[in-house]
Order: structure tokens, then sequence, then C-alpha cells
């Protein structure tokens, strides 16, 4: 089972690699609302600029963005997939409209998902140095002596990040290797999700004739792009309020530490605001994103919204509501959405972080007067985040809608030392004599 | 109004409006379908009704087919190499059936012909320059060209070969000129000098280069006359021998070239200086002389051998020698 994961992700690693020989990938954002998509072509690595400094780019020059199309959400709740012709067929229409876009043709995509489930492990382990040396290898057998738990059948690996690293008493290492000492821990943070929930995703992708080359949650990848860099250094959470779910992860040092999410989001806002007017849903988001808001005043009573119908009844036809009673429709469920983070992060251990800075992002972050509220409930720092910027990336695509998928583009760039982006050491194939005879050779000279 | 002109752009067969109290709703209802020409241009539609309006989504086939032509093989084969290759094989079988390769190169060889016999191109006649009439008749024998003819057809470059080629001719320019005239100048040959050999005798110009065959030395008495094998190639020398013999008057006869190596000269009487390889003009002008002196060759020498210049040898005739042994022989009795 985790030599099957192990070699299928090392698969998409070897997938992206050529990916990026080619110089073209896709990106694809598989939401409960939307389904957006960004082609990416790579110009080799980003430069630093003359004097060394990072720049305004913050080094993520080494791709640009040549196309990207987004389209309604088919057949997924929840961030799952639950009509697979329908969720195919949306994958189709956007990745045929960024292609007519980029004018090039795309075979390899990284998806992520959000829903699903996703549960966080933190594992760690501590091995005797062979050498003196930490070496590739050394790395590896650490990795796989870590002490995998019982995540349960139809389950699955989806991060598997070393996040830190101990050499003797000296900890907080982020590399390790080269280094001399006696004895290497890690720790390391395992995600896993539902299986079935993967297989349908890659099925719907391959069905579109598409080669995976990577796929990621997407509370961590919008934690790529919604937190600056210092937060991530310091530690911050990312909500992001998506359609379906509102996933939050944790950083710290510039690793996800935490994940998790809530199946509740926008979407269920606008049912309630749909099931509360009696208006349908498409009436329903148009007046949530037009007029909605948490945060009642007195001059909201007397600000009448029409909500319209197409009954031909003249009287319901013609009806108002006042902004007042929307968001007395609005706010229950937004602090719903809000308390179950509340009761997640406290779940990870938030408030023992040293530094407690929230980032709100998602569609759902728009909602009006939502950083007051969510300051209310989820602590005083609190701040609506934005993707980063990257190069070619159209106006319409820089909302915060867009963070998981601007955040999937810097993954596809620079992507993080996984578990299986380190050999296996030789002891679990004890049954290839000569391979490891070879691997010694390499090894030693 | 339809145009009374016909027209191949598709006629839209629209349902009738709606005419009456009907119109009203049908001008409320925006979203009808019927108000769609039956005939569209975007064709998949017509096939495509089905799909909901509100959520467009590309069909499996024109997915893929999308995917296929941005790849960039194919992108190019269909912009570049279908067309070509459409045109190419039009081409082809236009060309297929042997009677319209006939036709057209017909065609080509009459526009050429056409625009070669415009009478700007034309030639008239040929002007020949610089020959005798003798000269000149050979030439045009040699060029033998049918007049007016185009200018086109003329290859002046091999005519002038042809003309160079000519014995009597040192040098040649062709040209056309304008007013339709082929001008030929040519430089004659002169002949210097007469070269008598076994089986002819020729006139040589002064490189040796035959000029004509002549039949009898009589006619060109005024030119001097060489012999021997191999003398054609040493007329300058000979002509330089001849110079400076020129006090000799009428008394030379001529030059012979003994053994492809040096010459002899002949005077009258049977006399004969015979020369050395090199420097015989020298030698010449050391006997002439004498001559002046002592009247050399007025007397009863035979020949007069320069070849070794250290040792300048004369040979009396037979009389003459005999005459001074009898000479030698009285006065030796005398005394």
């Amino acid at each position: 089972m985790m030599t099957d994961l192990y070699q299928s992700q090392r698969a998409m690693r070897q997938m992206r690699r050529q990916a990026m020989q080619r110089g073209v990938i896709a990106i694809l954002d598989v939401g409960s609302s939307k389904i957006s998509c960004l082609v990416l072509r790579f110009d080799g690595t980003g430069r630093l600029s003359e004097d060394n400094t990072i720049g305004s780019m913050a080094g993520q020059t080494g791709f640009r963005v040549i196309g990207a199309a987004t389209t309604r959400s088919r057949g997924v709740q929840f961030g799952e997939v639950t009509a697979m012709q329908e969720t195919e067929r949306a994958i189709r229409t956007a990745l045929q409209a960024a292609q007519k876009m980029a004018d090039i043709r795309v075979d390899h995509v990284i998806a992520c998902f959000s829903g699903a489930n996703p549960r966080s492990y933190g594992l760690d382990a501590q091995v005797d140095l062979e050498g003196q040396l930490v070496t590739e290898a050394e790395v590896g057998r650490v990795l796989n002596a870590c002490d995998v738990p019982d995540y349960g059948v139809g389950r699955e690996v989806l991060h598997a990040q070393p996040v830190n690293f101990a050499l003797d008493n000296r900890s907080g290492l982020i590399d390790p290797r080269g280094q001399m000492g006696q004895s290497l821990a890690v720790d390391m943070h395992m995600l896993t999700v539902d299986a079935i929930a993967i297989q349908n995703i890659v099925r719907c992708i391959k069905r579109c004739d598409l080669e995976l080359a990577g796929i990621a949650n997407s509370a961590y990848v919008s934690g790529i792009s919604a937190l600056v860099e210092d937060e991530q250094e310091l530690g911050a959470a990312c909500i992001d309020m998506g359609g379906g779910t509102t996933s939050v992860s944790i950083f710290m040092k510039k690793h996800m530490i935490y994940a998790d999410c809530v199946r509740m989001g926008g979407d269920h806002v606008t049912q309630d605001i749909s099931m509360g007017l009696g208006v349908p849903t498409a009436v329903a988001e148009r007046i949530k994103t037009f007029n909605g808001g948490v945060h009642a005043t007195g001059a909201d009573d007397r600000d009448l919204i029409d909500i319209g119908g197409d009954t031909g009844d003249w009287e319901h036809d013609r009806r108002t509501v006042s902004r007042a009673e929307l968001i007395g429709i609005m706010r229950p469920r937004v602090e719903e959405i809000l308390e179950e983070v509340r009761v997640r992060l406290d779940a990870a251990g938030f408030e023992h972080m040293p530094s407690q800075q929230i980032v709100l992002t998602g569609g759902g972050s728009q909602i009006m007067g939502l950083d007051g509220l969510a300051t209310r409930i989820l602590g005083q720092r609190v701040r609506l985040g934005r993707p980063l910027r990257v190069h070619g990336l159209p106006q319409s695509a820089t909302g915060p809608g867009f963070s998981s998928a601007v955040g999937l583009s810097l993954f596809a760039a620079h992507p993080q030392d996984e578990w299986w982006d380190f050999e296996i050491p030789v002891d679990t194939y004890a049954a290839r004599p000569f391979k490891r005879a070879v691997r010694w050779f390499r090894d030693n000279w | 109004m339809r145009p009374l002109r016909a027209t191949r752009a598709p006629v839209i067969h629209r349902a009738k409006p709606l005419a009456g109290p009907d119109a009203d709703f049908e001008s409320a209802d925006t979203e009808s379908h019927d108000t769609q020409p039956v005939l569209r241009l975007g064709g998949v539609k017509l096939f495509n009704r089905t799909a909901r309006r509100s959520d467009p989504a590309p069909s499996r086939l024109s997915y893929r087919f999308q995917r296929w032509m941005l790849t960039p093989g194919i992108r190019m084969g269909v912009k570049l190499g279908l067309p070509v290759c459409a045109v190419a094989a039009a081409v082809g079988l236009y060309f297929a059936s042997e009677e319209r390769r006939e036709a057209l190169n017909t065609y080509i060889a009459d526009i050429r012909t056409s625009i070669q016999e415009r009478p700007e191109f034309m030639v008239n006649l040929m002007a020949i320059d610089g020959a005798g009439p003798g000269l000149s008749d050979d030439i045009r024998e040699v060029v033998p060209l049918d007049f007016p003819i185009s200018s086109w057809d003329l290859d002046v470059e091999q005519m002038r070969d042809t003309i160079t080629g000519l014995d009597p001719v040192k040098s040649a320019t062709v040209r056309i000129r304008p007013g339709g005239i082929l001008q030929v100048d040519v430089v004659e040959r002169q002949p210097v000098i007469v070269w008598r050999t076994r089986e002819s005798v020729e006139l040589l110009d002064e490189t040796g280069v035959h000029v004509d065959l002549i039949t009898s030395r009589k006619d060109h008495s005024d030119l001097p006359l060489i012999a021997g094998k191999g003398a054609d190639e040493h007329v300058a020398e000979a002509l330089e021998i001849f110079r400076t013999s020129r006090s000799l008057g009428t008394r030379v006869r001529g030059l012979v070239r003994i053994g492809e190596r040096r010459w002899d000269l002949v005077l009258d009487r049977g006399q004969r200086i015979m020369l050395p390889t090199d420097r015989s003009v020298r030698a010449l002008e050391r006997v002439l002389a004498v001559n002046e002196v002592q009247d050399l060759l007025e007397r009863d020498v035979a020949v007069v051998d320069m070849r070794l210049g250290q040792r300048p040898t004369i040979r009396m005739t037979k009389a003459a020698s005999e005459d001074w042994w009898n000479t030698k022989v009285t006065v030796g009795n005398g005394q």
C-alpha cells in the first residue's frame, strides 16, 4: 500500500519533470462553485535581480500564465466529484478555453481539490547515522523510519512533507544534508484524504486525455499564494472560503503543519438566501454578491432590494427585501462557518502558536464586513488575503477566489520536498541484492 | 426586393413574422428560438441543439479535435502542408493529360515567339568591316544566317569564335548594332613571309601563323622566303635576320632551317652563311662587317661557317681552292 502510493507519487513527479522539459503545464482548480484552469509556460528558472534582492515577483519569475479560463462547476459538491460525466465536461470546457487562449496544446495537468475529509498527522522518527555525514540516503532512511499511524482503509496520503529536521541536539534544521552528527530526527506532516475522491478526480482528468503531473490539497496551495513570506515563516492560518467547503491550513516555518476543511461554504449562504427569500439559486447568488453583508446598520433597513420573480403574478414578481433582512439571513450561516473554523483551529492548537495571524481568502471572503465578523470569532489578527501576483495573470483572475489556482502554479513551479522525493532506503528492497550492490557502489564512489 | 443578379450566398429562410395581436407576445419573448434562422452559418449549433445554453461544454469530439489542431505539427500541416498539397494535387491532376501539357508548352512557345519576333529584336543584315572581299565571302560562308532573324536566336559568342577560327582572321568582334545590323569587325592577318615546305608554299604572318596557301612563290616575290621543317615557329628570328641582311640586297635567296635548330642564309651563286643556334643575328653582323671590308662574299666562297663563334670558317668553291693550290705551288716553285 505504502509502496504503491510511493510509486504513483514518484510517477507524478516524473510527469511533472517531463512537463517542465516541454515547458507547458496546466493548472486545474476543481472547486465546488467554479473550475478554473491556468496554462503556464516555463522559461527556465527565475533569476534574481542584479543586486541579488528578491524583487517584486518574489522570485516567481520562472513561469508565465499564458492562458486562463474559468467555468461554472458541475457535478462537484463539497469539493468532491459526485457526477463524473458532468465534472469531466466542466473540466473540458475550462481546459479548452484556456488552451485556446494560450494557443498551445497542454498534455500535463496539476490539479487541486478541497474536500475529501483531509486529516493531518504529525509523524516523527529518529535514526542513528551510519556515518558522520547526513546524506540524501540518510534522509530517505529517516523519513522511511517514521511510524505511520493507522489512518484507515480507503484513505490515501496526499502530502507527506518533512517539516523539521533535528541533528543530535540541534533542531529547526531546514536541510540537514551535508551536516555532521550522530543521530537524525525528523518531524513530518502527513495529510490523508479519501481515496475515492482522489480516484474520481484522477479518472476525470484521464478521461480528458490529460496526464496528471501532480495533485495537491487546495488548503495547502491557497496558503502558499495568500500568505506572505513572513506569515508563512512566523506562523499563520489560511482560511480559504470556497463554494462548498471552507479549508483551513496552518503554516509555520514555511511548511504546512495542519490542514482541515469545514464542509460548508458560500453555496450554503446562497441556499439560505434562496430558501429564506423564495428565489432561484441564481438570483440568490446575485443578490448575495451585490448586496450581501454581515453587519447591519440603520441605513440597511431602508435599502430595499428587488428580488423579482418569473411567475407572472404582479405582486409576487415585485417583491422587495430590505438589506437588513438579507444580512439577517446571511450572518448566522457565516458565523456558523467561522465557528466551525474556530473549532478546527482550536483542535490544531492554534492558540499556542507564536504568531496568530489569520488570513481569509477564497471567493467567500469577499462578503462585505467579513473581516470584522471574523475578528470577533477567530481572533484579533485577521486580514483579507489575495493571491500573489504572477506574470501574465489576467486582471479578472487576481481576486481572492483564485488564490488556490495561483498557489497551485507556484506549487507547480517550486514544489516542496515531499517524502517521495527521497529514495526509499535499500533495506526495504532486501529481496534485490543486485540493486543493493549497485546502490552501494553509487553511494560510495 | 431581391437583387436581379444571382448570388451564391445562402438564402436564410425565416419563419413568417407574426402579425396582429400575437406579435406583441412574440416581441416580449426574446429568448424564443423561432426567430433564429433555420440555417445557420456556424453549423455546429444545428446539431447541438440539445445542449443547455446555461451549461456550455464542448463535445468530446470537438474537444479532441481542438486539441489535435493545437498540436504544433498538425497545425503546421493543416495551415501549410494541406494547401500546398491541394495546390500540388490540383496542378498535378490538371497536367496529368498529355494534351494539356502540350497546350501549355505551345502557349508558352507562342508567347515567346511573339516577343522575340517583335521588330525591335530583328536583325536584317550583316555588315563586315576590315576584311577583304575574299575573306568576307568566307565569313558569310561559315556564318550562314538567313535574315531577318531575331537577335534572341543569335549566338554572338559562338559566331565570333567561328570567325576567329578562320585562318586569315587575327581577331574579330561581333555585335548587334541598333537598327538591326549584325556588325562584324575583323582584323585580318598580314602575310609577312613565305614558307616553302615539301608539299606546298604558305604565307605566314609575323607570329608564324598560317595565313594562306599559295600556288606559286612568284605571286609574292616581295616577301622573303624561308624553308625547312620547324621554320614557322621562328618567324620572328628569321625576320630579324632578313632585316640585318638588307645590305646584301637582292643577293639573299632565303633562309633555311637546319635540323629545326639553326638557320642557313642562302645567297645566290650557291653561297651559304651557316648561322649558329644562338645569337644568329650577331654572327651575321660579323660576316657582313667582314664583307664590308674585304668583300668576302664577292669572292669565290661557298660557305661561311659561323657555327662556332670562336672559329669562323669559310669553305671555298672547288674551283677556287684548286686555283689557290696552284697559285700556292707556283709561288712555292717560283721562290
